[in-house]
């Protein structure tokens, strides 16, 4: 009796295994085929059966992506646009949450409000008037539309924060405070430094939602040197219409660093997302 | 007004200034100039003419906007994807809850969200060729003849929302799986001392307690749908013959392309106001599915 309902449950973990497997397989499967056909010739691509691994590796398929763009530019870029605005939403947001969670000044529940109405509007309503003022302020063309508004405006960010400095316990400042301490001391040395694992959360955010940005450098820019990743990515596209070895060779060159930061610190990436999802 | 209180509406005012002056600037002034723009026909060269409501005259009712295309295909897009998303990602969440091994598993799923939305494109662009992608090869081994996935108009919005829907799962399994795991276990040990089975649990305590991740993922894929944008413009570039022309690339081709900003602005006015409509009536209906404890 017992031994058969132990088979039973061993036989619903296994076919609850074969599921996840197979689940896998067909998350992995684009990326190993991407790979595959970036290492391919051309008429190895159209094989019928098709082969996984080409022979011999067509590795100059990489120099030539690489060469034919500026991908290292845009590199550049990129890690310099997400990092200017993940360094500077790490300071405005933590300032901001501190004002709203620990300072009673006026006016201060309405601005809490409006920041949240905001994150109703999606970016597409302010997308027009913002690219009419850029252009207006001479910012078409450089990568200060991918930078400013980001450092200065997430109403996202700062909830998460103020939401964080919420559940932390009152008596650290109300001390620090019958000691005579100003706010920019309780917020540098109390604060700051109990909120490292929600600016560790907006930092990882930030910086995937800057460098995946897709549609803000398709509008603000157009010297291919001020490209960004995506934005270079989608130029080739245009360019190699239909060399997929070249094609998916530069996919990978696009994808490989992000995947290979994200495997060495998957766990805390996911939960640090998981974590926005439930906090929200 | 004490001198301490005026010290501390200082301290406030200092420390939210940067966050305030950007939400004045690249928030509130742009959403209300959005509305001005609504109202105006302008090409960015000569100067802008006040036309009230034409522009929305034009896009619903004129028969030359893509507007009512536009709205139908993004519709489709979220009809396609959202109900699929959610029950997937809620089945592997329940799957993962109950296996061994369920880290690795979930750094798997979770693997598509990490990666940019124009390389990812690309790669589907090549598996769902219609004459030598991958998936009409493996297809045509078991017999079938595969369909042209992103050149057949029929087709085009159904093969965006699988794309979409194998790139968005794993970040709503990770949500959801949270959900789960904060569920107190006393809640089956107790159903289980009842003579609960796994069918009755899963009705009756999985489902209301996980609700309030669903509703939160049930939004948030709504306004995520609406603004589908990437995948279209590098898969199909609104094509073919705009069967997959959406919303948010209507915006674009109006206002950037086109340089009709008063009919982009009043395409992205009236998503606006459905994202606006759907949430609060999600949030009105909220309270009948949605079960919060305490």
């Amino acid at each position: 009796m017992m031994n058969s309902i132990n088979r039973k449950k061993m036989a619903t973990k296994l076919f609850l295994h074969l599921i996840l497997i197979l689940v896998s397989i067909s998350m992995i499967f684009p990326f190993l085929w991407m790979l595959s056909t970036s290492l391919k010739s051309l008429d190895q691509v159209f094989l019928i059966p098709p082969i996984w691994i080409p022979k011999p590796p067509q590795w100059e398929n990489y120099l030539n992506a690489w060469n034919a763009l500026p991908f290292g530019n845009a590199y550049l870029n990129s890690l310099k646009i997400a990092l200017i605005c993940v360094i500077g939403q790490l300071i405005t947001c933590s300032m901001a949450a501190y004002a709203l969670a620990k300072i009673n000044f006026r006016g201060k529940n309405i601005i809490f409000i409006a920041f949240l109405a905001t994150m109703m509007v999606p970016s597409q309503v302010t997308m027009i008037p913002t690219f009419i003022l850029y252009k207006y302020i001479g910012w078409i063309d450089t990568h200060l539309p991918l930078t400013v508004p980001w450092v200065l405006f997430s109403a996202f960010g700062v909830f998460l924060i103020r939401q964080f400095i919420l559940t932390l316990p009152k008596e650290l400042d109300e001390a620090a405070i019958i000691d005579g301490a100003n706010h920019f001391v309780i917020y540098t040395r109390i604060i700051l430094p109990l909120i490292v694992p929600v600016l560790a959360t907006l930092a990882i955010f930030t910086f995937m939602s800057s460098w995946n940005n897709f549609l803000g450098p398709l509008i603000y820019l157009n010297s291919p040197e001020k490209y960004t990743v995506p934005l270079l990515l989608a130029q080739f596209k245009g360019i190699y219409i239909t060399d997929w070895t070249l094609l998916m060779a530069a996919s990978t060159i696009a994808i490989v660093p992000v995947l290979i930061v994200y495997l060495l610190g998957q766990r805390y990436i996911i939960e640090s997302i998981a974590l926005t999802g439930i906090k929200s | 007004m004490s001198k301490k209180e005026l010290k501390e509406n200082l301290w406030g005012f200092g420390f939210i200034a940067p966050q305030l002056i950007g939400f004045l600037a690249f928030s509130l002034f742009p959403t209300v100039a959005a509305i001005i723009l609504s109202c105006f026909e302008w090409d960015l060269v000569s100067k802008p003419k006040w036309v009230g409501i034409s522009n929305f005259k034009y896009i619903f009712f004129s028969g030359e906007s893509d507007f009512p295309l536009a709205l139908k295909n993004t519709v489709l897009y979220i009809l396609y994807t959202i109900p699929a998303q959610l029950f997937l990602a809620l089945v592997f969440a329940v799957i993962l809850n109950n296996v061994g091994l369920k880290m690795l598993y979930r750094a798997i799923f979770f693997l598509p969200t990490i990666t940019n939305s124009v390389a990812i494109s690309l790669v589907w662009t090549w598996l769902l060729n219609g004459d030598f992608g991958i998936i009409n090869t493996l297809l045509k081994s078991l017999g079938i003849e595969g369909p042209q996935w992103l050149t057949d108009p029929n087709l085009v919005m159904l093969s965006i929302a699988l794309m979409s829907i194998w790139w968005g799962v794993g970040y709503y399994t990770t949500i959801f799986l949270a959900g789960l795991q904060s569920i107190p276990n006393v809640y089956y040990e107790a159903a289980t001392i009842d003579g609960a089975n796994a069918v009755q649990k899963f009705f009756k305590i999985t489902l209301p307690m996980v609700s309030p991740t669903t509703f939160f993922v049930l939004i948030m894929s709504l306004i995520n749908g609406f603004q589908v944008f990437d995948q279209i413009y590098i898969m199909t570039n609104g094509g073919p013959a705009k069967a997959s022309m959406s919303l948010v690339f209507l915006i674009y081709q109006y206002g950037f392309k086109d340089f009709k900003m008063g009919w982009a602005a009043a395409v992205s006015m009236v998503m606006f106001a459905i994202i606006l409509t759907i949430t609060l009536v999600q949030f009105k209906f909220s309270n009948r599915w949605v079960y919060y404890e305490r």
